[in-house]
């Protein structure tokens, strides 16, 4: 689309003799939340890095909010927003200092009071950097990132390393600016957050987009069926496994079996019965409803969790 | 340009809130003071005087330490990252750690000739107009000196090993500690290609022997630290990594060598003129010479 906010065609990207991103393609549109979602070191970092004007790209073209990031990029800055991934602020600037010395830097402001008090923070106005746990820490990028009500707003893995209950803050907060329709770019390896926060979603993998689209659309795609994952005493091959009753799908996944199935009671009979027969034991069964990562597995045979 | 005012408020609060900053910019100077007033000179007023000039050089000189640490870990700990991404200039950065410096280091220097004052009655403090500008440019220039070293260097420990290797030869080989005029003559002739000698003995002449802003040895002096630290701060600019793993390339290592010229010129005319080791030497002298009150005449128009 010709008006898309965030344009990214062909993008590359080497360090050194590695090629981090290999030739990346997508839009983001105005008002939507986009995910990039992957295995560490698939380039999700850097692909945002680059359109955050931070990194050089080696190839294509990128543009944001119709600026070039290379070129325009003072311009740029006054309309991003970012929490970026391994950064971190002086031990011994106040949260209240933070929010202000930042606000200052930009044309168009945003009351910091009002940022203090959204995320939580009024408590720690005056605690310096150092005193934060690690979601308040969050919590303060993510306020910080706002600072110049941006046009878009980037989040690099903005839940990495929190616990499961500081992460589910977090996705408030997000899923509270998704409501108020701002752009979003955020990369994850959290297929849940993918699910739960994204209208759309590139999956990434070795540098290249593998799938695109709304979660639920990839996951009809990739038969939207559920997963049976099985741990077996003795190895099976994927071809007999597949031809049983009620099984759509088998193959193997780093020692287990992930079976996709449309109608998961049959498959199991079958399975166990199968299994009966081959005096193959069943030491472990899984059912889930199908996710992202049943996605990332057809497309790569590997987990996106390392 | 208010970027770099609001970063420069930022610099000054964090470095008063940093315990480091009270041990290198406040104690040790202190320190400093009162091992040459009431060791080295023996509280005598004239004596002091004499030293005013190398401990407050000192003091102006340290500026690079604390200059080069503070950029190296703010660039190790990911936190000039975060500013990269804002409209903040690496310009806005850098002259915003020149200006807070320049901030913090004046009133240890102001303290130092208090203190002079105040405990060793000294009540001749020579010309202060020069002594002023010797001291403000010799901040910047030393401060801007900080910055290449960070910018030359990748970590933390290299930039200390650096600062170290720098420092000595700044303190010992410039009359800052030793007086130039006891050095032998070879350390002397190397001295002269050091920034710090012509700071150290200026300073000396401005403060003990009166010199004028607009005399020679002054002006020159002055000047040459100007175009040192203009040549270094550009250097630094040009140099400047926002990102920790951004290494920097081995050929630019060679830039920083373009910084030595003005001092390597200036050290071989020197050399051959021998003007300030004799400057060094006469204010030496007039120390021992039994001259009551007065300070030493200045015999130069």
């Amino acid at each position: 689309m010709a008006n898309s906010i965030l344009q990214v065609e062909n993008l590359v990207k080497r360090y050194g003799d590695v090629e981090a991103v290999r030739g990346v393609s997508f839009n983001v549109e105005e008002g939507e939340v986009f995910g990039l979602l992957g295995p560490n070191g698939a380039g999700k970092t850097t692909t945002v890095e680059i359109l955050e004007g931070l990194r050089t790209p080696d190839g294509g073209r990128v543009s944001v909010c119709g600026f070039d990031p290379q070129r325009d990029s003072d311009a740029l800055k006054h309309e991003i927003g970012a929490a970026l991934q391994s950064t971190s602020l002086p031990d011994k600037l106040r949260v209240m200092e933070a929010l202000r010395l930042f606000a200052s830097f930009y044309k168009r402001r945003r009351n910091p009071e009002e940022l203090l008090k959204r995320f939580g923070l009024e408590e720690k106005r005056n605690a310096f950097y150092s005193q934060l746990s690690g979601g308040q820490k969050q919590r303060l990028a993510l306020a910080m990132a706002l600072v110049n009500d941006p046009k878009v707003l980037f989040f690099d893995e903005p839940t990495a390393g929190l616990d499961p209950q500081v992460r589910r803050e977090i996705y408030d907060i997000i899923e509270e600016l998704r409501r108020e329709r701002k752009t979003i770019l955020m990369t994850t390896h959290y297929i849940e957050e993918a699910e739960r926060l994204c209208d759309r979603v590139a999956i990434v993998d070795h540098g290249k987009v593998i799938a695109l689209g709304s979660p639920r659309d990839l996951k009809a795609h990739s038969g939207g069926a559920t997963r049976i994952e099985v741990r077996l005493s003795k190895p099976e091959s994927d071809a007999t496994l597949k031809s049983l009753e009620g099984v759509a799908d088998a193959r193997e996944v780093d020692g287990a079996y992930v079976i996709h199935s449309n109608r998961p009671p049959q498959a199991i009979v079958s399975i166990v019965k199968h299994l009966e027969a081959r005096d193959n034991e069943l030491i472990s069964l899984e059912i889930a409803s199908p996710s992202l990562e049943d996605v990332f597995i057809e497309m790569t045979g590997r987990r996106l969790r390392d | 340009m208010t970027n770099f005012l609001t970063l420069t408020r930022m610099r000054i609060q964090l470095t008063l809130r940093n315990k480091m900053f009270l041990f290198f910019s406040v104690i040790m100077p202190f320190g400093f003071f009162f091992l040459y007033a009431g060791v080295f000179a023996r509280s005598v007023p004239r004596v002091v005087s004499f030293f005013l000039g190398p401990v407050i050089a000192l003091t102006v000189m340290g500026s690079f330490w604390g200059l080069s640490a503070g950029l190296v870990l703010f660039r190790e700990q990911g936190i000039l990252r975060r500013f990269h991404v804002t409209p903040v200039s690496a310009s806005d950065m850098l002259a915003s750690s020149i200006v807070a410096n320049f901030v913090l280091t004046l009133p240890t220097v102001l303290i130092e000739f208090l203190f002079a004052r105040i405990f060793f009655h000294v009540t001749h403090f020579g010309d202060l107009v020069s002594a002023f500008l010797l001291i403000a440019i010799g901040t910047a220039s030393f401060a801007s000196l900080g910055l290449v070293v960070a910018s030359v260097t990748n970590t933390m420990q290299e930039t200390q090993v650096i600062n170290q290797l720098i420092w000595l030869p700044l303190i010992f080989l410039s009359g800052a500690t030793i007086p130039l005029a006891t050095l032998p003559q070879v350390v002397r002739r190397v001295g002269l290609f050091l920034p710090a000698t012509y700071l150290v003995t200026e300073l000396q002449d401005a403060t003990f022997a009166n010199a004028a802003p607009w005399s020679s040895d002054v002006l020159l002096a002055l000047c040459s630290l100007a175009v040192w630290a203009i040549l270094t701060f550009f250097l630094s600019a040009q140099l400047f990594r926002w990102e920790p793993e951004a290494k920097i390339p081995p050929r630019a290592k060679l830039l920083v060598i373009a910084t030595a010229i003005p001092f390597l010129l200036l050290g071989i005319w020197e050399n051959k003129t021998n003007r300030t080791i004799a400057r060094a030497q006469a204010m030496f002298d007039s120390l021992s010479a039994p001259v009551k009150s007065a300070p030493p005449a200045d015999s130069r128009e």
